[in-house]
């Protein structure tokens, strides 16, 4: 029974996860389950998944946050609005142009706050206030409305639209054999890991809780695929999301930089006594997450399909809700990109939701503040309880 | 026999899944200095949160009884009533606050939420001179010394109308002078009549100062011994500490021949990383050879650890000079990364603040200063990386159900063999060991020092730094001596004696 309980706390979020989309379905009346509301899930979260993804590397170091994010996101736009419409540059020239200035603000965050010991929100705050006011001046200065459009349809295929796209009305074949694939990949993977294990002697997850996994794991996926396959095909902007989800859970679980995120995170004295150069991965950090800004603002720009001053308003705190929801600690050195995208995939479910149900805007706020709130009590309740034991 | 002030009867705590403490009994008489020792672990602290209401009545068994009473405290603030108050090991004092505040902290001075400052201060200048403190109590607490801030804690605790004082470990961040005066301090309110229990370590002290020792081992009182009726020593103690007679406390070392020099540093000066113009290592040179052991004595605050971290790559201060040779060439080893790499190894003092990452587990601290040799092109060999922290934790015993256990829930000793784990998987040829048994109890110690005994047999150099005089003189075949930043004597550990380390310090300091 213990070990049931043990299996139900490790996985609360996600249980919780099932709950809420549950309740919405039910009380939208299956709406929630249409193909287009999907479709809607996965391209109206992109961002929060991408920018989460940089706000966990940065947690990850001490709970350190970036303020920034959503403010350069508008500011981002605004330059790739001005380069690409009214500079009429090409589409991979403004990309590499706006690449490059994401890495020079990197550059500049992460010296000040690894290299000056600038407590990072308040570096993060400076560039919070500023790239709103100047991302707003210069659409101001290009447009007489204050927003730049239309985007270049080929910057628009790149990061939102359909790949193999077809008519609503037909079923994509294509989106539902990626699935088939991805499905057999995921499996295939379970099954490898745990012979693996065995084979070498180590403990490894019993066999039930690697079918339930394998299961779940799939039929989430086919779940996915078939709703998609009726919307049209696979959005683009999800391919980037799992491209940038997998790097990043392979770099935080897999390779040495990620684990000096954990410890740095946990001890920082011990860790640069261990002959890291911790300076060097908080610069990194917040590198990471001006480039992760950047990509952001990409996916945002060709969603919206236009430069807009309100681009990108409290998406820092979007990100910042959804490591927190997902179980990465506010004070660093522990969490994982899984919890975060489970984080993201929740406020993203409570969004839509509400959105369906036609919840005042208001009441969206009280509601999303109430859910990171219980996150963290919950959190820091489970925890304690493990330290008592 | 005197008046018994606190009496605690059979008390039994269970913690889920373990016992803490079984049947344990007290007795303190009014007056008395009555000393609680045991190993880490023993139960020592769980019986003083007992008392002190941490654990409140109802979550253990058995009773209290003080001054005639049955107590039943719910939390600190009613065992603080009736006059018991406990000084924790860790300094409560809030750095940016100054002696007064402090002091008054929770026990404000004034009326209805209004501090009165003037009373504040003239109380707690009052009380400072009972402590034996000439600081005014406007000065912060981040401006004096840890011995000075030791002493404020008992003022605050004297505030609070003490009758019964606690302390839990109160010199183990003191050096002898100050250690000294804090015992001395502990007899003098003893002549006033104050009832004290000292939990120590340091069983010289508790030697020193207690009229009464009750030991205690896995839960359970196994004796008490009265000071005034029989001759106790060290020896009597640590036999009723670790259930049998411990013959030798440093294991000896046989057959290691000791070779050429491994490790040089000449003229070694380091400056302050703050005051520019404070000199912290002053003209140092040393020497350590293969298969020595070589322990550098000073009080806290000599210099030491400055000097292993300006050795270890330059980790500490600034503007440092000199000269540091490995293995004959000289080197310039300008990052902790590059003297790893120059087979250095510096075991840290502080386990917790600068040793180990207590959140993770044994397994990641153990890699962690040599993540190439569990990883290829920077991804990690999980398999690899489990196996070297097992076979690591059979060699050095840890005591562990799992190497994925995290490091923070290990006891003290085990923690200094997962730091030692830690640098020992970096290879090295030279350790520089920090205090390595600082607050750990007397049965690890002597693993620790058989760990050291078994790095130089297989030809390794250690430099161990230490501020107990018995461990230095048991465990170096050299010794040399720190005072002020400098190094005032050198001597074989066969001519050192306590009584000629103490002097050259002495000497030392008359000489300016």
């Amino acid at each position: 029974m213990a070990k049931y309980m043990d299996v139900l706390k490790k996985n609360a979020m996600l249980i919780i996860l099932v709950l809420v989309f549950l309740f919405f379905t039910a009380q939208t009346g299956g709406a929630m389950l249409s193909p287009l509301n999907f479709n809607a899930l996965i391209i109206q979260n992109a961002y929060v998944f991408i920018l989460a993804t940089g706000m966990l590397m940065c947690m990850l170091t001490g709970g350190n946050i970036d303020l920034s994010c959503g403010s350069f996101v508008c500011f981002m736009g605004a330059v790739g609005g001005v380069l690409m419409v009214v500079k009429e540059k090409g589409t991979g020239v403004s990309i590499l142009l706006m690449l490059l200035i994401g890495i020079l603000y990197g550059c500049v965050l992460g010296f000040l706050v690894a290299y000056v010991d600038i407590p990072p929100w308040i570096a993060t705050l400076a560039g919070y206030l500023a790239f709103r006011g100047w991302g707003t001046a210069i659409l101001l200065d290009n447009s007489t409305t204050g927003s730049i459009a239309p985007i270049p349809a080929g910057f628009l295929k790149i990061f939102s639209g359909k790949i193999f796209e077809t008519p609503i009305t037909q079923f994509n074949v294509v989106c539902f054999v990626v699935g088939i694939i991805a499905s057999i990949i995921v499996v295939a993977l379970n099954i490898f890991t745990r012979v693996s294990k065995l084979k070498k002697g180590y403990e490894a997850d019993s066999l039930v809780s690697m079918i339930v996994k394998s299961v779940l794991s799939v039929f989430v996926i086919m779940l996915f695929a078939y709703k998609l396959a009726k919307a049209g095909g696979i959005p683009t902007a999800l391919v980037w999301v799992v491209a940038i989800v997998l790097l990043y859970s392979f770099i935080t679980s897999k390779t040495t930089l990620g684990r000096y995120f954990y410890t740095i995170g946990g001890n920082k004295e011990a860790t640069r006594l261990s002959g890291v150069d911790t300076r060097l991965i908080m610069f990194f950090a917040y590198l990471n997450m001006a480039v992760l800004t950047v990509l952001t603002s990409f996916v945002v720009l060709a969603r919206t399909q236009a430069a807009n001053s309100t681009a990108g308003t409290n998406y820092e705190m979007d990100a910042i809700a959804a490591c927190v929801v997902g179980g990465v600690s506010a004070y660093g050195g522990s969490g994982s990109v899984f919890g975060m995208v489970v984080g993201a995939t929740l406020i993203g479910v409570i969004n839509l939701g509400m959105q369906l149900m036609n919840v005042d805007a208001d009441w969206q706020k009280i509601v999303k503040g109430i859910v990171l709130l219980a996150a963290v009590v919950f959190d820091i309740l489970a925890a304690k309880k493990n330290q008592n034991k | 026999m005197g008046k018994i002030l606190l009496e605690m009867k059979n008390i039994t705590k269970t913690f889920p899944g373990v016992k803490a403490l079984d049947n344990v009994n007290l007795q303190v008489e009014e007056g008395e200095i009555h000393a609680l020792v045991g190993e880490n672990g023993a139960g020592k602290s769980t019986l003083m949160n007992v008392l002190s209401g941490i654990y409140p009545y109802g979550t253990y068994e058995g009773d209290i009884v003080y001054n005639g009473e049955v107590c039943a405290f719910q939390k600190i603030t009613d065992s603080e009533k009736k006059g018991i108050v406990i000084i924790h090991q860790e300094l409560a004092l809030v750095p940016q606050m100054s002696i007064g505040e402090n002091m008054f902290l929770g026990n404000e001075r004034g009326k209805k939420g209004a501090i009165n400052w003037n009373e504040t201060y003239s109380e707690a200048d009052k009380y400072l001179k009972m402590v034996g403190l000439s600081e005014s109590s406007r000065v912060l607490i981040k401006d004096i010394g840890t011995g000075k801030q030791q002493l404020v804690e008992i003022a605050k605790a004297l505030a609070k109308k003490a009758k019964l004082l606690i302390l839990d470990e109160p010199t183990s961040s003191l050096n002898e002078t100050d250690s000294r005066a804090l015992l001395d301090l502990m007899l003098e309110f003893k002549k006033q009549g104050m009832t004290m229990i000292i939990i120590s370590h340091k069983l010289n002290e508790v030697v020193y100062v207690a009229d009464k020792i009750t030991v205690i081992r896995d839960g359970s009182t196994v004796e008490t011994l009265d000071c005034h009726t029989m001759e106790i020593d060290e020896d009597r103690i640590i036999k009723g500490m670790v259930g049998r007679e411990i013959t030798d406390r440093f294991p000896k070392r046989s057959g290691v021949e000791i070779g050429d020099v491994n490790m040089e540093v000449r003229n070694w000066t380091v400056f302050h990383p703050l005051y520019a113009e404070r000199k912290v290592v002053d003209d140092v040179s040393m020497s350590v050879r293969k298969g020595e052991v070589v322990g550098i004595y000073g009080l806290m605050g000599a210099g030491r650890t400055e000097l292993a971290m300006s050795i270890f790559g330059k980790s500490y201060g600034s503007d440092i000079t000199g000269q540091l040779l490995i293995g004959g060439k000289e080197v310039n080893l300008k990052n902790p990364k590059e003297a790893i790499n120059a087979k250095l190894a510096y075991v840290t003092e502080d386990r917790k603040g600068n040793g180990l990452v207590l959140s993770n587990p044994i397994r990641v601290n153990t890699s962690l200063a040599n993540m190439s040799g569990v990883s290829n092109r920077g991804i990690i060999d999980k398999d690899k990386e489990y196996q070297v922290a097992v076979e690591y934790k059979d060699k050095l015993r840890t005591k562990t159900p799992t190497v994925e256990q995290n490091v923070g829930n290990l006891s003290g000793g085990n923690q200094q063999k997962v730091l030692l784990a830690k640098w020992m998987f970096t290879d090295p040829d030279i350790l520089i060991l920090d205090e390595p048994t600082r607050g750990i109890d007397v049965g690890a110690k002597y693993e620790i020092y058989c760990i050291i005994n078994d790095l130089v047999k297989a030809g390794k150099s250690v430099v161990m730094i230490s501020s107990e005089l018995p461990e230095v003189i048991g465990m170096s075949d050299r010794i040399y001596i720190m005072n002020e930043g400098r190094f005032v004597g050198e001597m074989k550990a066969s001519e050192a004696t306590q009584e000629n380390i103490m002097a050259c310090i002495l000497q030392s300091g008359r000489g300016e």
